[in-house]
């Protein structure tokens, strides 16, 4: 009992303590939650992938002073990529800190985008999930509050369908051309069927698709039925320790590593460093290309990595694909930010702010110049009806050693996939007896 | 793992009544469970939104979980590791009614509850041939298969893109229950009513049952009782009030859910609920609810407030599990009959203070 009771005291004062230490933030500063996942699972991408966003912030921050003078308050909570932790911490966090205001919040997970879609608007609070999230809330009309940026599911399917015209010599060529998909049997290897069905119904190219049940560490069968079908190109829309394994057993069966294109999330050096050999010459989407030659990261090497500032505990991955992922997901909340400035003034926005922010965000080539991220980030323009705003992608290719980018942008049709999207937030829309809202 | 027998001179028992000094119970028996009751109904009034959308909600909901898992386990005797997969068909199924059906959300609940129900009477018909770690293989099997079963067939979230449900609306005859506080009544008052019932059925002729069966089957089926269908029947109430509290998880706090949100490693969360609030003992499982819930939340506000920014934050987490490790393995050598008996000791302690005994 007295130790306990003693051991209650202790606990009781180390936590005065800590809510008497916690007053430490300026008014004018923006407030930045950041759900990170340095444990756990996901951790080998998620510590890269975080490090990338905070080392952007800190140079925003050091170097230019913040954003138009307002400086980024950002906090990291440890989140594990766990669904139940990201939203708590979005409950923790939402209403801001110290009467710095949340313009924003970052998902980086599916399933947490989809948990916190109506919280989210009911509590006004645009949620940023570049390259993922939920891919009908592209329709802003009806999400007014999700940002599945840049590259969303649909886009990804048809950007890869586009490559391969490109190598077949024409979308004429596709007819009869056979295209396996070996997908990660979760809702995220799914959400691409109905674009490729679609896609495979107009320009007539067979559509084959093998699932692997996680963690999809044993593949034979799978691609024992990829050989079968003898399959002109295949998309591997693995996950995690699967893609690794695809590629090896790919080469086990006789598949040429150039007629496999990895996705987005398949697509970085935790993929193909431990496929070895195997993966020379795997292709794979790149709506965040790899490599540190871009002009960003010239400036970052000067000002955060050289001068110990970094985020990174190995200054090796700087420039690794998850690395520029971090970097080009906090560009885009900085320049939505400054898109803010320019009409509420230079001050920290709340969450209504951040969606007209978001909503009228626009970055082009002169804009890529200039913040440095030519190359690395597509131009894109957003809008209240599309939150997506870019759907185009570089391919790049493994050499063995890193990843050589092959293409410029290559752009999805997304007028051809907007009515699968409309259909779809529509069927939502319904659901929910929402009135979709009128453009601005 | 239940090594306690089911005797009236269970220690536990006889405290039960006790709790504070003996005029005052005798005073005002129902003091106690009215303050709580006072306390929890006045909570949204008195705490921000933060509590209850993030912290009370989501307790209660593996409250409820915890007590569904702990009527099998605990006081039935029967393992299962499926927990997550009645859940998954609690919520799937409430899905199913709230959107092809024009029920109102708590008809639709307790229509889910059912449809869990019958499924868990299903998989516990493997319990008539199987005990111990065969059943739990069994329970492991309903649960990849329901998982399976949720992810494969796009009937049951409607083709919504993801496998993804979420509640079209949250009427409560008529009443709209989609705000905050709205959401916590709805879980207080289910959880409230599931409660209540529980602790009614563990002490009426079917929870004597179970307890006989948990002791020793082949004794409760000598002295008359119907082993095979009690076990069944223990099953589809477990399963009822796991798909309760699925259904809760999936529309009262996150507002939508896919099947990743009813993996194995939510069974294995519930049953760290019941083992470490203790197993045979409702009360336990809101202990268990509330060490597995809160807990991390405590670690994380502490660490974060005191140590942010000067210590690595993956270093902070992985202490932070360390820590959680050490208080679980310290806390059961400490007292393996989980938190319940704890308190229920400190009870009878302090209803005898000064005295030691």
């Amino acid at each position: 009992m007295r130790a306990s009771t003693r051991l209650l005291l202790t606990a009781a004062t180390a936590l005065s303590l800590a809510l008497g230490a916690s007053a430490g933030f300026a008014a004018g500063e923006q407030y930045v939650p950041l759900p990170t996942y340095r444990v756990g699972p996901y951790a080998s991408s998620g510590t890269l992938w975080w490090a990338g966003t905070i080392d952007y912030f800190r140079y925003v921050n050091e170097v230019e002073g913040g954003i138009d003078g307002v400086k980024i308050r950002y906090e990291e909570f440890e989140t594990e990529w766990n669904t139940d932790r990201i939203v708590e911490v979005y409950e923790r966090t939402k209403h801001g800190k110290d009467g710095s205001p949340v313009a924003f919040f970052f998902t980086h997970s599916t399933p947490a985008s989809y948990a916190l879609i109506e919280k989210a608007a009911a509590d006004r609070i645009p949620l940023i999930d570049p390259a993922g999230g939920r891919t009908e809330s592209t329709d802003g009309t009806v999400f007014p509050y999700a940002f599945p940026l840049l590259f969303n599911y649909y886009s990804q399917a048809s950007t890869g369908i586009n490559y391969i015209a490109q190598r077949e010599g024409g979308l004429d060529k596709l007819k009869g051309k056979k295209i396996v998909t070996v997908y990660h049997d979760s809702p995220y290897g799914r959400e691409t069927q109905p674009a490729v069905a679609l896609l495979a119904q107009r320009y007539g190219f067979e559509n084959i698709q093998i699932p692997v049940a996680d963690p999809g560490n044993e593949q034979s069968p799978q691609w024992r039925r990829v050989r079968e079908a003898k399959p002109d190109w295949v998309f591997v829309r693995t996950w995690g320790v699967s893609t690794p394994v695809a590629i090896r057993t790919a080469q086990r069966f006789g598949i040429p590593a150039d007629r496999l294109i990895g996705d987005v999330w398949a697509g970085s050096e935790a993929d193909v460093i431990p496929a070895g050999a195997a993966a020379k010459g795997y292709q794979a989407l790149a709506p965040y290309p790899g490599g540190a030659d871009f002009e960003i990261h010239r400036r970052l090497k000067k000002n955060i990595i050289d001068t110990g500032k970094s985020d990174l505990r190995d200054v090796k991955n700087f420039g690794s694909v998850y690395y520029n992922i971090g970097l080009v997901n906090a560009a885009l909340a900085v320049e939505a930010l400054r898109t803010g400035h320019r009409k509420f003034g230079n001050r920290p926005l709340n969450g209504e702010e951040g969606r007209w922010a978001f909503e009228h965000l626009v970055i082009d080539d002169a804009r890529l110049q200039q913040i440095g991220f030519k190359s690395l980030l597509q131009p894109l323009s957003i809008t209240p009806k599309d939150h997506e705003g870019g759907g185009a992608a570089r391919i790049q290719q493994w050499d063995g050693s890193r990843w050589v980018l092959k293409t410029d942008w290559i752009q999805a049709d997304r007028n051809q996939l907007r009515p699968l999207i409309e259909a779809k937030s529509a069927a939502y829309a319904q659901e929910k007896s929402l009135a979709p809202r009128q453009g601005e | 793992m239940p090594n306690q027998p089911a005797s009236p001179l269970d220690p536990r028992w006889a405290a039960a009544p006790a709790g504070a000094p003996i005029q005052f119970v005798a005073a005002f028996p129902h003091a106690r469970p009215a303050f709580a009751a006072a306390a929890l109904v006045l909570a949204p009034s008195l705490l921000g939104e933060y509590w209850i959308n993030a912290v009370l909600v989501p307790f209660l909901v593996l409250s409820l979980a915890g007590i569904g898992l702990n009527l099998l386990t605990g006081y039935a005797g029967q393992t299962s590791l499926g927990s997550g997969g009645f859940m998954a068909v609690g919520a799937f199924a409430t899905y199913g009614f709230l959107l092809r059906t024009e029920l109102s959300f708590p008809l639709a609940l307790l229509a889910g509850g059912i449809v869990a129900a019958l499924v868990g009477l299903v998989f516990g018909l493997p319990s008539a041939k199987i005990k111990g770690f065969y059943l739990m293989v069994t329970s492991l099997a309903a649960q990849f298969f329901l998982e399976w079963l949720f992810l494969k067939v796009p009937w049951f979230s409607n083709s919504g893109s993801s496998g993804t449900i979420s509640a079209p609306h949250l009427n409560v005859f008529g009443w709209d229950a989609g705000t905050p506080a709205g959401k916590y009544y709805l879980v207080l008052a289910c959880v409230a009513a599931l409660t209540w019932t529980a602790t009614q059925l563990v002490r009426s002729q079917t929870g004597r049952d179970w307890l006989a069966i948990r002791d020793m089957d082949t004794a409760a089926a000598v002295i008359g009782i119907r082993v095979t269908a009690q076990k069944i029947l223990a099953f589809a109430v477990s399963s009822f009030y796991l798909g309760v509290a699925g259904a809760l998880w999936a529309f009262a706090y996150l507002g939508s859910a896919g099947v990743q949100s009813f993996g194995l490693s939510r069974s294995f969360q519930i049953i760290f609920i019941i083992t470490i609030g203790g197993l045979s003992s409702i009360s336990g499982c809101f202990f268990g609810a509330a060490f597995i819930s809160l807990l991390p939340l405590l670690l994380d506000f502490v660490s974060q407030t005191l140590f942010a920014g000067t210590l690595d934050a993956g270093l902070l987490q992985n202490a932070q599990k360390f820590i959680f490790g050490v208080l679980i393995i310290a806390f059961l050598i400490k007292e393996p009959e989980g938190i319940a008996r704890l308190v229920a000791r400190l009870r009878t302690r302090l209803s005898a203070w000064p005295l030691r005994f």
